[in-house]
């Protein structure tokens, strides 16, 4: 039975690991001496700890609204273009895959910092008097992840696109449409379960990129991930660290059921990429 | 309501020097069409013979590379297809999958800003004439083929089209629906008076439902003709064979009126054959034009290989002692002469003045020849 061992590799490498986590956050203090819900009451009774995670859903969302926006003209050019655009366009759209997320976010430190390429090109034409904070701030952070988690928005959106019948477009033209209300009531709704299953992937890849969230947005911005982090290496609190990881967790999936329930009760008629 | 419906006028359709390439690929040549206000018109054709290009040029969704689109005299090559007033059916109906029924035959007249009390009544009254008012709130998914044809058609002619272009419409029906449907959707756009044009490659399809039929092949127009005429007197080789089954007969011309068939007997055509004498010819008879006779002068030999049922009608097969399978079809009560496989039978066509002559195509007559030898 070739199950088995899958099975217990899933059991010790996911369900062990998890279940510690679970026993770890239960613990009343990081010395482990007795259990209680005291690690959940500490988070949700501190405005801190909740602002950091509404902080980084919220950067989720944006990040994935801003890829969904980027994504449509790009797919919208791509099914038009003839085979050799294509190909150069997914090449395109794969180079971020392809290159480690380490050496992405470095290249976006070059290229967002004090003496970056934007503000050096700002300054030398004369169009910023002084140079921008684009490093270490919130939009350089909604920049750089939008760049890097692209590929997994216009991937799934193209996908519906493609499978999208030529002859509704051409319909909905013959009916009389303009190309604005083509877009807005046969293309975007045929293609939405596309969309937001590329929105549900970017909006959890976005708020859990560890990485890119601390080397961009620096110390200065605090999110789950590196907060997590921190109370585990730094402060050696244990029992909450893992709190915050199973609270993170839970409200990431959480919001993607959600999403994924809602959007199947109101795109009717449509088949689920 | 009828009389309301039949102010409403179709346009009158001009095709002018038309002509298509894509790339270094001809895809249509010289197309001068005229088609009347009100008139039903088949585009007929074998696949890769330019009449989906054709469609698309009148709906304006392919700009021609040469020649005009007129609409009641008026030029609209450079009108888009979104501001033509065309009704398009397709050959899937592309209704839209995430509407209802209702909104899809509202699709149109919402792009038109129309008032909701406007929308409503007209959606009603052409969803009344398609007999799918039941239907109004049930998507497209879950209508059968029949129904979604129906919808398609009132989505169409919701926006008071001058112009309906229908692309293959019942290719994806059942064969016995497919009759009743084109029986109805022919009502239904001679009701509105619109000017209709249907693309099929299924020539029962063109036959049963247009005024007349546009036969085209390679990108050229072949015949233009109503549809006893098509059959009856066709143009060209490629007609007779395209529009029903018909029965090729080589030959010569020995005569003004005369040819010496391969197949054996020589054949008074009662007509001048307007060729030389020892040009190579081709008759077409159709099967129900030939009878089992006696043998006597005239009478074409065959040896019979096969009978055929097919309800009202039995056909034939026999071959020709030059090698050319000849059909006949015949009432099936006849059954005069039935003739079993193997046996020889003499055939007789009834009337000469239905045989077609065409000039043999030059590859076939060295082909012809080479076997002869």
């Amino acid at each position: 039975m070739p199950v088995i061992p899958l099975a217990a590799l899933f059991f010790a490498a996911f369900v062990l690991p998890l279940a510690a986590l679970v026993l770890v956050s239960l613990f009343r203090d990081p010395q482990f001496s007795g259990l209680s819900l005291a690690q959940y009451l500490r988070f949700l009774s501190d405005p801190f700890s909740l602002k950091v995670l509404s902080d980084t859903l919220w950067l989720g969302a944006e990040v994935a609204l801003a890829t969904l926006i980027l994504a449509y003209p790009l797919a919208l050019v791509y099914v038009a273009s003839g085979p050799f655009m294509r190909t150069l366009i997914t090449f395109l759209i794969m180079l971020p895959l392809l290159t480690s997320t380490v050496v992405r976010t470095f290249a976006w430190i070059v290229i967002l910092g004090r003496d970056g390429i934007v503000n050096s090109a700002m300054l030398s034409l004369g169009l910023w008097q002084a140079p921008a904070r684009l490093l270490y701030s919130w939009e350089g952070m909604v920049l750089a992840l939008t760049q890097i988690q692209l590929p997994l928005m216009a991937l799934p959106v193209i996908n519906s696109l493609l499978r999208l019948d030529g002859n509704l477009t051409r319909a909905a033209e013959g009916l009389g449409a303009s190309r604005a209300r083509i877009f807005m009531t046969v293309i975007l709704p045929l293609t939405l379960p596309g969309a937001i299953a590329g929105w549900l992937l970017v909006f959890a890849a976005a708020a859990t990129a560890f990485i890119t969230q601390t080397l961009v947005g620096g110390g200065r911005i605090i999110l789950m991930p590196s907060y997590i982090y921190q109370q585990a290496v730094g402060v050696q609190d244990w029992p909450f660290s893992a709190a915050l990881s199973l609270i993170f967790t839970l409200a990431v999936t959480g919001i993607v059921f959600a999403i994924g329930a809602l959007s199947r009760r109101f795109v009717r008629g449509v088949d689920a990429a | 309501m009828e009389l309301a419906l039949s102010d409403v006028r179709g346009h009158s359709l001009d095709l002018k020097g038309i002509g298509h390439a894509f790339g270094a690929t001809v895809a249509l040549d010289e197309i001068n069409l005229t088609v009347a206000a009100g008139e039903l018109i088949a585009l007929l054709g074998p696949s890769g013979c330019g009449k989906t290009t054709m469609l698309q040029i009148i709906a304006g969704f392919l700009r021609p590379s040469r020649g005009e689109v007129r609409f009641d005299g008026a030029r609209v090559e450079h009108i888009p297809a979104n501001r033509r007033r065309i009704g398009m059916v397709f050959q899937n109906y592309a209704l839209f999958p995430h509407l209802s029924v209702f909104e899809n035959v509202a699709y149109g007249l919402r792009a038109r800003k129309r008032p909701n009390a406007e929308i409503a009544a007209k959606v009603e009254q052409m969803l009344g004439l398609a007999q799918m008012a039941t239907y109004a709130r049930r998507l497209p998914g879950e209508l059968s083929g029949g129904q979604q044809q129906r919808v398609a058609l009132a989505r169409a002619l919701a926006i008071d089209p001058g112009l309906v272009l229908l692309d293959e419409p019942f290719s994806a029906l059942d064969k016995n629906l497919r009759l009743d449907m084109q029986i109805e959707i022919k009502s239904l756009l001679k009701t509105f008076g619109v000017t209709s044009i249907i693309v099929t490659h299924d020539q029962e399809e063109a036959l049963s439902m247009a005024d007349r039929i546009v036969v085209l092949n390679k990108g050229r127009i072949e015949q233009i003709d109503s549809p006893d005429a098509l059959y009856d007197r066709p143009a060209s080789l490629f007609i007779s064979s395209f529009i029903g089954h018909t029965n090729l007969l080589r030959g010569t011309v020995t005569d003004a009126d005369r040819v010496q068939l391969d197949a054996g007997p020589e054949i008074d055509l009662g007509r001048s054959v307007q060729r030389r004498r020892g040009t190579p010819v081709t008759l077409s008879v159709r099967p129900e034009n030939i009878a089992f006779g006696a043998e006597r002068t005239g009478a074409i030999p065959v040896t019979i290989r096969a009978t055929v049922p097919l309800g009202a009608i039995s056909v034939t097969e026999g071959v020709t002692a030059s090698g050319e399978a000849v059909k006949i079809s015949q009432a099936r009560a006849a059954g005069t002469a039935r003739a079993r496989a193997g046996e020889t039978a003499w055939l007789a066509i009834s009337d000469v003045s239905r045989v077609s002559i065409f000039s043999t195509p030059v590859d076939d007559v060295s082909k012809h020849q080479q076997r002869s030898v």
